[in-house]
């Protein structure tokens, strides 16, 4: 019990940190003191506070959709292997369900863009449609993949990887840390795909979408994107996560994966830019072609010898 | 002689400027070849006087020309349709005196009429139109930008501006050696503008301001155009997502307006010309600074530049975005670090034989791909140009110790005269044209930014780019607002 209640604590909180490290790294790289680790948690806290305004042109979808955002997202985390590298919930085939919840609160939002009237959201919601619909074949081949390896279809069989595929277990988790790195940067709108600190609508991908969102809604959804981006990076964390320690050092060293993968985004973040929209095309399709890989590499491993 | 010849900063008689017909100025502008720097009219009477201002970049003279449209003639045929470079000067000039270019292709407003003014479609389907503006997120000025778009890819991108249109160049008549205005015009262009205003007074009241003073206006405008270019640079980096150029660029800028804070006790500049002079000296002591802020400069530019351009990621962001080849840019009558970034070779510094620039043997930097990429690289190059510049100027400047920084000009300006005064801001040349009347009062002033060229070449850019490489464009350009909004 306590174990959930830590879990979901570090769920709904650990993620306003994540994106604190991220602007932090960045403001180092470029010499800059940067603002506080935990200013993205003080900004949510003033959004909540302020008051939320309607353009006369939405109807009940805008309203609903910063809602369901937040609530697919935090839904979907119960499926996610967490601090102590098992899943609140932990159901055969949970990639199914965690992908397909996480799409119905896409759809929500695409449709909240839409619903907007507005030339710039039309052109986000269709770009975001766009990256999602060709992650979502490289999201699955690896995972369907790893499943049939470990012969356990939950997301908890990530350990498992390494005790099922001997010397192959390196590659193959190296590999689909790439994927899952790639699909994190697509997924959570960050450097090369999109710039979240930019002013510039034509550029936008997600920040044009929420353009008229404000006050608490605004919150939520930027609260739903940080939690979105944690969970990748838990699940890439958890392939790291060694099984056999007490709770407490399982937990640490989690925190400290985590801490080093927003480390390591905003590293990137700082080293290179940001891809021309075409090109994010190609860069999406390395996801696929290292996923296939995968499932080559694992296919071999069962049936090669 | 149809054409009075003159050259920049020099008063003529307005008397002796001949009246010619259209027909006439239209087959020697064929003849000529040369580059149109004023089209603009004047009213005389009840007739309107249009007045045609040609530039030779080669030998670097002016050609003056008039023609006089009396009451009843209302129209002209157009000279857009056969040179386009004509479009902006034919729409400005039918917008201000209502004579009407036929067969323009294009007669749509400049500053004034906006709301009801139908923006250019396209049919189609799958063709979607983009709004942006006139309100932009940021700190911009307004401007309103209709994109035609398949998918992501534009057609066609049609620029609207005037929406802050001020009265400039009628507020210029009323007041008499009124600096302050003038530097208020074009803020990032301060330097530039008012050495243009005063160049034209000095001109019309026939004052000659000390060596001195003349190179203190040029260091000037050497660091305007180093602060820009490398806010600029900042800029662009920041448009791409590429943190370490936007930080750095961004406080190298800084030391460069800083020390222009020290020399005239503004960052910009606003103050330190007034007409017959400067108002601030640069002593040995400040002369020193200077010199060592721009070895610290130049070396931080270097090194950016350099690790930015070794980029790949930059790289495919900057090369082939936003082409103009030359061809185009030359027919639009493009000017500037722009048109030069097209391979376009004009710089008015050197053209128009301004002595302190030609007699400093510096090479002109000149690039000739004309994507963001060519006017990335040219503005490090201009930027390196521009040190060696103000050094070399500061080092002569120890030959004029003994002169006084400013004179008092004569207080009346010379009757029926002209003049036509052109300064090589770092966006490209900035013409003023003053006019005198018979008491010596000014009648008419008229101002080109050379953003009034260059927009259409933003427009020409992003044909067939991506719609969200818009901004890189705009920004590798970084156009004037307020300097076409006059």
């Amino acid at each position: 019990m306590i174990e959930r209640i830590i879990n979901i604590l570090i769920l709904l909180l650990f993620p306003f940190l994540m994106v604190g490290i991220i602007k932090k790294t960045k403001a180092f790289w470029s010499g800059r003191k940067g603002v506080s680790l935990l200013q993205p948690l003080w900004d949510f806290l003033r959004l909540l506070n302020k008051e939320t305004v309607y353009s006369e042109t939405t109807s009940w979808i805008f309203r609903f959709s910063p809602v369901i955002s937040l609530a697919t997202v935090i839904f979907a985390s119960l499926f996610v292997p967490l601090a102590f590298g098992e899943a609140i919930i932990d159901v055969k085939f949970a990639f199914i369900i965690f992908a397909y919840t996480l799409g119905l609160g896409k759809i929500f939002s695409l449709f909240s863009a839409l619903d907007t009237g507005s030339s710039f959201e039309g052109m986000g919601a269709s770009r975001e449609a766009c990256f999602s619909t060709i992650v979502e074949p490289a999201f699955f081949i690896t995972m369907a993949t790893i499943a049939a390896l470990s012969q356990n279809f939950s997301f908890t069989s990530f350990k498992l990887i390494c005790d099922n595929a001997g010397i192959y277990g390196v590659l193959i988790i190296a590999l689909v840390t790439f994927t899952l790195l790639i699909m994190l940067l697509v997924e959570s709108c960050r450097v090369p795909v999109d710039d979240p600190t930019t002013h510039l609508e034509l550029t936008m991908i997600h920040e044009v979408m929420i353009l008229d969102n404000s006050g608490a809604d605004l919150g939520f959804i930027t609260w739903a994107s940080a939690i979105k981006m944690f969970l990748f990076s838990s699940l890439i964390a958890n392939l790291f996560l060694p099984t056999d320690l007490t709770a407490f050092n399982t937990v640490l060293i989690f925190l400290v994966l985590s801490v080093l993968i927003a480390i390591i985004i905003g590293t990137i973040e700082s080293a290179i830019a940001r891809f021309r929209m075409t090109h994010v095309f190609e860069f999406i399709f390395i996801m696929t072609l290292t996923a296939l890989l995968i499932l080559a590499l694992v296919t071999y491993k069962i049936y090669g010898n | 002689m149809n054409w009075v010849i003159t050259e920049n900063n020099k008063k003529i008689n307005t008397l002796e400027i001949p009246t010619i017909s259209i027909d006439e100025i239209k087959s020697d502008f064929e003849k000529f070849n040369f580059r149109l720097v004023g089209f603009f009219g004047k009213e005389e009477f009840e007739n309107i006087r249009l007045f045609v201002v040609l530039c030779d970049d080669k030998v670097g003279k002016l050609y003056i020309t008039s023609s006089l449209f009396t009451r009843e003639v209302k129209t002209y045929e157009s000279f857009t349709q056969k040179f386009p470079q004509f479009h902006m000067f034919e729409r400005e000039f039918f917008e201000q005196f209502g004579i009407k270019p036929l067969n323009h292709p294009w007669l749509k407003p400049v500053r004034k009429n906006l709301d009801d003014y139908e923006f250019f479609e396209m049919k189609g389907e799958e063709v979607h139109q983009v709004a942006v503006g006139p309100i932009h997120a940021g700190v911009i000025e307004p401007g309103h930008f209709r994109f035609m778009c398949h998918g992501e890819k534009v057609y066609d991108l049609e620029i609207m501006l005037g929406y802050q249109h001020k009265g400039v160049e009628e507020l210029i008549i009323k007041n008499k050696y009124n600096n302050r205005l003038a530097e208020s015009i074009c803020g990032d262009s301060v330097i530039a503008y008012n050495m243009a205003y005063s160049q034209a007074m000095e001109a019309l009241s026939e004052t000659t301001i000390t060596n001195k003073a003349q190179i203190i206006r040029r260091v000037a405008l050497e660091m305007e155009r180093i602060a820009i270019h490398i806010g600029d640079m900042g800029a662009i980096a920041g448009d791409i997502a590429y943190q370490m150029g936007a930080s750095i660029f961004g406080v190298t800028r800084t030391l460069v307006i800083n020390t222009m804070l020290e020399i005239s006790g503004s960052r910009f500049g606003r103050g330190l010309i007034n007409v017959g002079g400067v108002n601030f000296d640069i002593n040995q002591n400040l002369s020193n600074k200077i010199v060592e802020m721009l070895d610290e400069v130049s070396k931080t530019v270097d090194r950016t530049t350099n690790v930015m351009l070794k980029s790949s990621t930059v790289i495919s962001r900057l090369e082939r975005t936003g082409v103009v080849n030359s061809d185009n840019a030359g027919a639009i009558g493009a000017v500037g670090m722009a048109a030069r970034a097209s391979g376009i070779d004009i710089d008015s510094r050197f053209d128009l034989n301004d002595k302190w620039y030609t007699e400093l043997n510096v090479v002109k930097p000149f690039k000739a791909t004309g994507d963001v990429h060519s006017r990335f690289k040219l503005r490090y190059k201009e930027i390196k140009q521009s040190i060696k510049i103000v050094k070399k100027l500061l080092k002569k400047l120890e030959d004029f110790n003994n002169e006084a920084i400013l004179i008092q000009p004569n207080s009346n300006l010379a009757e029926n005269a002209m003049a036509v005064s052109i300064v090589e801001g770092w966006r490209g040349e900035i013409v003023h044209i003053a006019i005198t009347g018979m008491n010596g009062e000014l009648i008419r002033y008229k101002i080109k930014d050379p953003s009034f060229n260059n927009w259409y070449m933003l427009a020409l850019a992003v044909r067939n780019n991506g719609v969200s490489d818009f901004p890189l464009c705009n920004k590798s350009y970084n156009l004037s607002y307020c300097g076409n909004d006059l």
